[in-house]
């Protein structure tokens, strides 16, 4: 299954993921630039943050309170489409999920 | 018919199948010298069996992060170290985040993750950096005993007073973190001598953490200000100010004295750090990968379950040896190489899954602000004399560091 990183200058990244593995770790397997990740998904950094794209944003499911505290911690904006990369795992309806790099991701 | 518990646990006869490691991987000299036991853990299979403590054992990188995040099947709320709290009565009321599992674990981990968010640490870092630098200025260009004059010396004087405390007691709040992770292990040399002063540590500790001792601006008091919201009580709101002082002095002290080891004895990359600053945060997850502060806690079966394709009866400890999956060749490549630029991401120091450490932001702005203080005012790191470890039941911290700081 695939997933597309967009950088905050329009450059896109497709990624090939595995059912199951989160959004975070496809992106750090392939290098993906700004998803640095630093607590390995543990939800204590806040250095996973993308903005789910339009087209994407109701088959992402929704955030615990925890997530959005963290949040809310996040260098860039929070919006309604901000999720914790490393909270959203891949499942067979996100194949072809985009999401947005946030330009300041610490 | 009750029967005879072994360190605590249920006794576990070898199951068939998995390899026997007959290695006593809490002796002093293994404590001391532990890679070559982390070699052989992981060449004897994805999980080995222990005579010696009647537990099972991980250390290659996948199933260790595997079963130490796996928090349905391996619980931590029948105790991170050889006892188990469904069988036997824990040496102190256990943590209320560290020893507890969801639902309970997500109410008490949602008030501390956000008492040390990055924002609050955010907050912190210029503390950090001026305390950093005082403490530096007073060691610059002779011999110090680097444990003491700066490894606990900067923790010690910053985390307190981040999170408000108006007692300080520097001993103490170094020990009894050695204390807690020593009780992890089994009832050993370094485990008895611990229990024996815990009472007077543990008493200083606890009434250090009453709202009444702290300040109302600190990260204390925004624990309590949950107790004041009604998300937790008041007396759970006490005992998660100790997880702070359990989890948060020693660690980051053993992380400190760890970092100026690495660099002591990697000139190159301590040049490196100092070429390109943009490499200290990274380079302080390479200290972590390489030296495992935390080398081993464990995890009990809660059910029978399996791990790398062999039975696990429920009741089993499982060592999950961190220290060894970070040193994981099939993982890292080159593990025995200290690169500052490696960015290790995914490295099992600070844990994984729901219980990964939630004072991680405060573990890397005490570093980054430390690190970046020493690469303006230090050129050199010289050792002057041979680095001792200290032989801990679950820390791999120094003893002795005698060192040099060169000034720029
Ligand atoms: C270099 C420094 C540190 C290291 C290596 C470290 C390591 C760890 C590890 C390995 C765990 C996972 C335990 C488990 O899953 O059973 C953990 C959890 C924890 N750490 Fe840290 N830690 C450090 C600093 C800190 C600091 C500064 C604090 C407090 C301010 C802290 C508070 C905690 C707490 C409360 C937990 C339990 C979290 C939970 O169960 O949800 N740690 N730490
Ligand atoms: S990786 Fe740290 S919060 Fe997602």
């Amino acid at each position: 299954m695939k997933v597309t990183y967009i950088q905050p200058d329009g450059s896109q990244q497709v990624v090939e993921g595995i059912e199951g593995d989160s959004v975070m770790q496809t992106a750090v397997n392939a290098g993906v630039p700004g998803i640095i990740a630093e607590c390995g998904g543990s939800m204590a950094c806040a250095t996973c943050h993308v903005y789910v794209d339009a087209a994407w944003a109701d088959k992402t499911g929704t955030r615990s309170e925890s997530e959005e505290d963290m949040l809310d911690c996040a260098m860039a904006e929070m919006t309604d489409r901000s999720r914790l990369s490393c909270q959203v795992r891949l499942t067979a309806d996100l194949d072809g999920l985009t999401v947005h790099v946030p330009e300041d991701d610490f | 018919m009750t029967e005879t518990l072994i360190e605590g646990h249920k006794p576990l006869a070898p199951p068939p199948g998995i390899p026997v490691l007959d290695i006593d991987p809490y002796d002093v000299d293994t404590l001391y010298t532990p890679h070559a036991y982390y070699e052989a853990l992981r060449a004897a299979g994805p999980v080995a069996y222990i005579p010696r403590y009647q537990v099972l054992a991980v250390g290659r990188f996948d199933e260790t992060k595997t079963t130490f995040s796996d928090h349905e099947t391996f619980v931590s709320s029948r105790g991170i170290g050889l006892n188990d709290f469904k069988l036997e009565k824990p040496w102190r009321p256990p943590s209320i985040i560290l020893e507890v599992d969801p639902p309970e674990h997500t109410r008490t981990r949602r008030v501390m993750s956000k008492a040390l968010s990055p924002k609050v640490v955010r907050g912190l870092m210029d503390d950090f950096r001026n305390s950093a630098a005082t403490i530096l200025d007073g060691l610059l260009g002779r011999e110090i005993e680097a444990v003491v004059d700066l490894a606990e010396a900067f923790p010690t004087a910053v985390f307190p007073r981040a999170v408000g405390m108006k007692d300080v007691h520097t001993r103490h709040l170094v020990d009894y973190g050695a204390i807690v992770f020593n009780a992890v292990g089994p009832d050993n040399v370094l485990r008895q001598r611990d229990m024996a002063r815990a009472p007077e540590v543990a008493a200083w500790i606890n009434a250090a953490c009453a709202r009444d001792r702290l300040t109302d601006d600190g990260l204390g008091a925004l624990v309590y200000a949950a107790a004041d919201a009604g998300d937790i009580t008041e007396a759970e709101a006490g005992m998660l100010v100790r997880s702070f002082l359990s989890a948060g002095v020693d660690t980051t002290v053993t992380g400190i004295g760890n970092a100026l080891w690495c660099f002591s004895q990697n000139p190159d990359q301590w040049e490196a750090l100092k070429a390109d600053p943009s490499l200290i945060r990274p380079a302080f997850e390479e200290v972590l990968r390489y030296t495992s502060p935390v080398h081993t806690f464990l995890r009990t079966a809660d059910r029978d379950t399996e791990i790398g394709g062999h039975p696990v009866p429920e009741g089993t400890k499982v060592l999950c040896v961190l220290a060894s999956a970070n040193m994981d060749p099939e993982k890292w490549g080159d593990p025995e190489v200290f690169r500052v630029d490696r960015r290790p991401v995914g490295h099992m120091a600070f844990g994984a899954g729901i219980h990964g450490c939630v004072g991680q932001n405060i573990a890397r702005g005490e570093l980054e602000a430390l690190l970046s203080v020493m690469i303006e005012k230090v050129d050199r790191i010289e050792p002057m004399g041979e680095a001792i470890w200290r032989p801990n039941n679950a820390i791999r911290a120094l003893d002795k560091l005698p060192l040099k700081l060169i000034p720029s």
